[in-house]
């Protein structure tokens, strides 16, 4: 039973990927997303790895998307099924994307080990926990200064724009609209 | 019957049990917080159809069944149809992970009284809670409508801000249990419940799961005086009804998390181990349904600046706090 469900999950995963990347409408790629962070976290799940499953869904599906939601639904797009297709110009950054994780992929699939197990044992939250911050620890604690960075020039840009009160028209649209909201 | 035959027979009556009951204290949820909110204000409440107005439930089904569906022209039409459904699946789903009762013997085998027992019951939660967040962006988006679009950011800005304070008020009851398996959690409460020894935490997270299923004094997604009903304005029928019950497991949902993470879960002296979870659940439907005859709601800026500047710091600090006490329990 294993595989066949793995089968449509992996179908669901790839199919909705696609339609993300196709959709114009962006609230509706975000959806089809969604939809395949969903299917792909159940495949974690099945894969022994129930710790990445679910902060797949709490991360990605439940934190980003939402934000990239929040952010979208602020701003006005017009008309997006009326845009044209790219031209020649925008296509060439995601073919070399392309090219490069194909690359990757390919490299990895011809020279993977001989015995690669599909479904070892569950790895539990404790195993997982003492991997990410004992043997990993300095990595974490790198991510984590970047994310801090991040989070410093985000501050720093939104502060700018406060001051002189001109500029990013879009995100001036988004205060203003929190704003009228405090004297309801 | 073979062994897995037997297993997935007792799994579908574990699902069909907890949808049947969880639906029907949703449904009748709905009618106890008329008649108390009534009681309330000193009126009757409904007390017509039935006996002290007992089938009011069925009557309001049948009432929402024989409403015209209506979708507003300029509506996204598939997104609109689905965001009922999105803001009701997460509730009941959440279901699966608590334990809401000691394990039976039945047919010569150990049953416990829980769907899924995960080694990331209480990140299943998490997970499924932030999900709950689409129903309401997505309905209120895909209505065109401006109110329902103003409650559906505000609901989106709300249930962001206090998922973070949820989730930090939760970190403490794991550290004591020592494990985020829920049936782990209720077992390390047997003596003592961790309301005990973690009250800041459990304020924590009885304010968030109140501003979680957006009741009053947190509903300013719905917001009646301002904004006619917020991120649902658009809905009629059973799909809005769907928004309704949704809400009400949620508040169900909510208050098994809280018996499990606070009040000990099933455990209790003398009554059977069901009838406990259950009452002590429904001592926090109705503390909310108090709550909502009580408190006038909040403004926008005190809800963010309470969300953010009183209740995510004080979890942090309280963490803090029990890893310090934590460890001079270990050192004595």
């Amino acid at each position: 039973m294993e595989p066949a469900i793995f089968y449509i999950l992996a179908a669901v995963t790839v199919i909705a990927t696609l339609f993300a990347i196709a959709e114009k409408h962006a609230v509706h790629a975000i959806v089809y997303l969604v939809t395949s962070f969903f299917a792909l976290s159940v495949i974690f799940f099945m894969l022994g790895a129930p710790v990445v499953a679910v902060f797949e869904v709490i991360i990605y599906a439940g934190a980003i998307m939402v934000l990239f939601l929040f952010v979208i639904m602020m701003l006005d797009l017009g008309h997006p099924e009326r845009a044209r297709l790219p031209g020649g110009r925008d296509w060439w950054p995601a073919l070399v994307l392309g090219a490069v994780t194909l690359a990757a992929a390919l490299t990895l699939f011809v020279s993977r080990g001989p015995a690669a197990s599909a479904a070892g044992k569950a790895i539990g939250v404790k195993e997982f926990a003492l991997a990410l911050f004992g043997k990993y620890g300095v990595a974490v604690e790198v991510i984590s200064l970047q994310l801090l960075f991040a989070l410093v020039g985000a501050l720093y840009l939104g502060k700018r724009r406060n001051d002189r009160g001109e500029g990013g028209r879009r995100l001036g649209e988004g205060q203003s609209l929190l704003r009228e909201e405090r004297h309801p | 019957m073979t062994d897995l035959t037997l297993d997935i027979t007792i799994h579908l009556a574990k699902i069909a049990l907890i949808f049947f009951v969880v639906l029907t204290l949703a449904a009748y949820l709905v009618f106890a917080e008329r008649r108390l909110l009534a009681w309330i204000q000193d009126r009757k409440g409904p007390n017509r159809v039935g006996p002290f107005g007992l089938l009011q439930p069925l009557a309001d089904l049948i009432k929402l069944l024989t409403k015209e569906d209506f979708r507003p022209p300029q509506a996204d039409k598939w997104l609109f149809y689905l965001a009922p459904a999105m803001a009701a699946i997460p509730a009941i789903l959440t279901f699966a992970v608590i334990p809401f009762g000691a394990p039976v013997r039945l047919l010569g085998r150990e049953v416990p009284l829980q769907v899924a027992d995960l080694n990331v019951g209480l990140l299943f939660f998490m997970a499924l809670s932030s999900i709950a967040v689409y129903g309401v962006a997505l309905g209120g988006w895909a209505s065109n409508s401006k109110y329902a679009l103003l409650g559906s950011i505000r609901g989106l800005a709300q249930l962001i801000s206090y998922e973070l304070s949820m989730g930090l008020s939760l970190v403490p009851t794991v550290m004591l249990a020592g494990s985020l398996r829920l049936s782990e959690i209720v077992a390390a409460q047997k003596g003592v419940w961790f309301i005990v020894y973690q009250p800041l935490a459990f304020a924590i997270f009885l304010v968030s799961i109140a501003a979680e299923c957006k009741r009053i004094p947190f509903d300013i997604p719905e917001a009646e005086g301002e904004l006619v009903a917020g991120f649902h304005t658009e809905y009629s029928g059973m799909r809005f009804g769907l928004f309704f019950v949704g809400e009400y497991i949620n508040i169900i949902v909510l208050g098994g998390l809280a018996t499990t993470f606070f009040l000990g879960g099933w455990h209790g002296p003398l009554l059977p181990s069901f009838v406990w979870f259950v009452a002590k659940t429904l001592a926090f439907a109705f503390f909310f349904i108090w709550m909502r005859g009580t408190l006038p709601r909040l403004r926008y800026d005190q809800l963010m600046h309470l969300g953010w500047k009183v209740l995510t710091p004080l979890a942090l600090v309280n963490i803090l706090a029990t890893g310090w006490w934590l460890m001079i329990r270990e050192l004595r």
